[in-house]
């Protein structure tokens, strides 16, 4: 196994007697996307700061490449951040902005224009300059705060909900843009950020926190697709969570509906929590459904149909191409493979650390 | 470490402040005149209340105070509302006018006024020496309600319009609640300012009108009397006692 | 509606022109006549004669002194209240501005009773037996009292300027590889100069002209240019000298005030 560029380990931190961050562990490898995703008040800007040197953990270590940096303060570190909003210095220009860094380290002269005209022709500003920060468009400015980290070839890029201020056209576009940037420059980015579909987008790796705690980590593929507890199910994307009795493997009683299903070593008779997304749900003709349902409510979405349909007690979050009309009566399917199945929290304090970013 | 010695500095710096205070206060418990200590008397407290002229001048410079703090305000704050729907040019002359008494030399503000009100006859009295305080009053007044103002929501304003409030109904209802804290700290400087002025005054007051300052500067030559030290530390500790009252309210209030 | 609104800034329009505008050109015309009325250059050269040339730079010369000292004074000042709550330092805040309570002339005058022969200090300093000064009737005395009656003024803009410095531009300097020492002359030094140059007019423009704290502490001694002014036009009864001096004194303060806004201006971009 390669060794990891950023260690966490057993980091601690408290404000004022509550705990943000408790008993964390987190790898971070090189050349990787990593978000840190959740809720605000997780602990995930805590934990960008602690890697940055704004704060230091009340316990535990923070390593780089297997040597301790838990007390370097943040102007030795080996790498940058970008801000959340910006924190371009207003009284310089741009080419003296992305030019701070390595002044600070005294290079020379040519090496620093040289470096200016590469970092913005990187981010598609050239021609930038001389002008000051307030004449940019906060979408400029952002591509600014990424140039001036880049500069200084830093090993890891911290960004702290950087596209938080810009508006839904300019946030995509810059998904895309940091997605090359990455490629181009082959660091370790490590992201924070409250939206799951930046999240989705971009990451090679996903950890979803909670209240201190990282709830799951994997792949988007993974994250999405096999939610490990009720509160990733509901924070990654829309969901039907819904109460069920594992019969045996491969066979789930959701209902009082008997599913097959592909998971196993849940045991037998045991109950479980049922993830299936709205897009899973398929309705058809209710002769041919082991379910049967009527349509609450009928929204157009563009691209699908969002319904609601009562079925079995539990109102659905049905996502179809095929509209049905308010009143119909239909029947639901789900393929085995879609059906989610998930350990129930063992107690209630893990129920509160699992259920709370709901609200 | 870097505490400690910030602890020290703030002190020294403090020392440095209240050290004329403390001696202000304590000579007015002295017994004579004089830079001696010579024992624990109420004489100047006694004096004070006897003297006429000092309660006269008190009186004055209260007076003054109060009325130029009022009119600077209500002046300043209207003129701000108007000012904020003034186009940009216009503003920043408006503007750049309304600094010039803050730019200008109290030295030279007083002077030019005392030439303007003998030139056009204006007898010296009552009304020239409030002119000329609401005069460098008013600049303080609109520079702290001017930000609050920029503040407020317009569309607040407009909602309450919107839900049938008549212009004046709303901007009393909504926007003069939101500038009040502004309008407070303007009056409060404006009262400061007025209060602790002695070179405008000096050059714009009449025959037989004193203020405090006027006063103990006519005092200077001859040696003031200790008396004036008991009415400072009354007024200065009456603001204490208020500051502290007010801390500890609003410490209660966020408790 | 948007226009009687306008309207709301009429009034105060015209007391400025009465009482702000009318009066300075009131000295204007003052100063370039003589007593018959007719135009003359006299009031406006007298500056350069000898003793008000030697006021004025003595004058130049305690403003600056003042206005350093304030400055180095303020400065630490302020970085401290930076660093504290906001309600902890609006409340430090308050005690600067709680002395002005106090009658300005009579707490200058305080000051006596401190400096004096045979004041405070000097009878503490003699029972410890150490070398006694008097500072009464120098120079040092004058800057003391006015660095004692202005300082307020330089700290509450410096405060003002340091607080709405956001956290977070700190925190990128020191990201980007900047110590303490770079990140406050890099940074926080130049993003506070429009706090530094307001202090700086706010102290300065008084300390030039006052006539009080030398009256004051100058033990009737020295002379600046304020206390010439002021004996022109009240013991003297010339106010067209008076007024000339107070028109060159007034470009003077005008002029210097540009050149401060100019390099405040080409300081924003240069400074790094």
């Amino acid at each position: 196994m390669k060794e990891p560029l950023i260690d966490l380990k057993n980091i601690t931190k408290s404000y004022d007697g509550q705990v943000i961050l408790d008993d964390l562990n987190l790898s971070i490898y090189e050349n990787e996307f990593v978000t840190l995703l959740g809720p605000s008040g997780c602990g995930k800007t805590t934990t960008l700061r602690i890697i940055g040197g704004f704060e230091t953990p009340d316990k535990g270590h923070v390593m780089f490449r297997g040597q301790d940096i838990t007390q370097m303060p943040p102007h030795k570190r080996m790498l940058n951040t970008v801000f959340q909003k910006y924190a371009l210095f207003t009284h310089m220009t741009i080419a003296e902005n992305v030019a701070f860094g390595l002044k600070i380290k005294g290079k020379s002269k040519s090496y620093i224009q040289d470096k200016i005209k590469y970092a913005l022709k990187l981010v598609n500003l050239e021609g930038y300059e001389k002008r000051k920060p307030d004449s940019l468009s906060g979408g400029q400015q952002q591509r600014i705060a990424i140039a001036r980290a880049i500069v200084n070839e830093p090993k890891v890029l911290l960004l702290d909900e950087p596209l938080g201020a810009l508006d839904l056209k300019m946030r995509q576009d810059m998904q895309y843009e940091l997605i090359r940037l990455k490629n181009e420059l082959g660091i370790t980015f490590l992201y924070v950020t409250h939206d799951q579909e930046e999240a989705l987008t971009m990451s090679d790796k996903i950890v979803v926190m909670n209240q201190g705690y990282i709830q799951q980590m994997g792949t988007p593929e993974k994250i999405y697709n096999e939610p490990e507890n009720a509160f990733v199910a509901d924070f990654i994307g829309e969901s039907n969570i819904l109460d069920g009795i594992m019969i045996w493997d491969r066979l789930v009683e959701i209902l009082g509906v008997r599913f097959d299903c592909v998971d196993t070593g849940f045991g037998t008779n045991r109950p479980v929590d049922v993830v299936i997304r709205p897009e899973d749900v398929i309705l058809l003709d209710p002769e041919r459904a082991p379910l049967r349902g009527i349509i609450k409510s009928v929204i157009f979405r563009g691209v699908h149909y969002e319904m609601a349909v009562e079925a079995g007690g539990f109102v659905w979050k049905v996502h179809s191409t095929r509209m049905f009309p308010e009143g119909t009566e239909v029947g639901i399917r789900v393929e085995p493979s879609n059906i989610q199945i998930m350990n129930k929290p063992e107690s209630e304090d893990e129920e509160a650390v699992g259920r709370n970013g709901e609200k | 470490m870097k505490k400690i010695a910030s602890q020290i500095y703030m002190t020294l710096i403090f020392i440095f402040l209240y050290a004329p205070i403390v001696t202000l206060i304590v000579f007015s418990f002295n017994q004579g005149k004089g830079g001696q200590w010579r024992g624990f008397s109420l004489e100047w407290y006694q004096e004070l209340f006897a003297s006429e002229l000092i309660m006269n001048a008190l009186w004055n410079t209260l007076i003054i105070a109060i009325i130029s703090a009022l009119v600077s305000t209500i002046i300043g704050t209207i003129s701000c509302i108007g000012l904020n729907s003034l186009g940009g040019k216009a503003k920043s002359i408006y503007l750049s006018l309304n600094n010039i008494p803050m730019l200008n030399s109290e030295l030279v503000t007083g002077l030019s006024l005392m030439l303007v009100f003998i030139a056009f006859g204006i007898g010296f009295g009552y009304p020239t020496i409030l002119i000329a305080h609401i005069t460098f009053c008013i600049p303080y007044v609109i520079l702290s309600v001017m930000p609050r103002l920029k503040q407020t929501d317009r569309s607040t304003y407009e909602a309450a319009v919107d839900l049938g409030a008549a212009p004046v109904y709303a901007f009393f209802k909504v926007v003069f609640p939101e500038l009040m804290p502004g309008i407070l700290s303007g009056f409060l400087l404006a009262f400061t300012m007025s209060l602790d002025d002695f070179i405008i005054t000096y050059f714009t007051r009449g025959p037989g009108i004193n203020t405090l300052s006027t006063l103990i500067y006519s005092e200077v030559r001859k040696g003031i009397k200790p008396s004036m030290n008991a009415l400072s530390t009354i007024m200065f500790v009456s603001v204490l006692i208020l500051l502290i009252l007010s801390n500890r309210k609003k410490k209660e209030g966020i408790e | 509606m948007e226009k009687s609104r306008k309207l709301l800034a009429a009034p105060y329009l015209i007391w400025m022109i009465a009482f702000t505008v009318i009066p300075l050109l009131m000295i204007v015309y003052y100063g370039l006549i003589d007593r018959n009325g007719s135009f003359t250059w006299e009031n406006v050269m007298a500056m350069v004669r000898p003793e008000h040339l030697g006021a004025l730079f003595l004058s130049l010369q305690l403003s600056v002194v003042c206005t350093i000292v304030c400055l180095l004074l303020s400065y630490p000042l302020a970085m401290i209240l930076r660093g504290k709550g906001v309600n902890q330092s609006s409340f430090i805040v308050f005690i600067f501005i709680l002395p002005m309570w106090m009658n300005f002339l009579l707490r200058t005058y305080a000051w006596l009773n401190l400096l004096d022969d045979g004041g405070i200090i000097h009878t503490i300093c003699e029972r410890f037996g150490l070398p006694t000064v008097s500072l009464i009737g120098t120079n040092a005395a004058i800057i003391l009292g006015m660095v004692y009656n202005f300082l307020p003024f330089m700290v509450l803009p410096l405060y003002n300027a340091l607080m709405k410095i956001d956290e977070n531009i700190i925190n990128a300097a020191k990201d980007l590889g900047a110590n303490n020492i770079q990140v406050f002359f890099r940074i926080i030094l130049p993003l506070s100069f429009p706090g530094i140059v307001s202090g700086i007019t706010m102290v300065f423009v008084p300390s030039l002209t006052t006539f009080v704290v030398s009256d004051l502490l100058g033990a009737r001694k020295i002379m600046l240019i304020g206390n010439i002014i002021e004996q022109e036009f009240s013991t003297a009864d010339n106010w067209y000298l008076g007024s000339g001096l107070s028109l060159v004194l007034m470009i003077f303060i005008l002029i210097s005030m540009a050149m401060l806004n100019h390099y405040d201006k080409n300081g924003e971009g240069t400074s790094f």
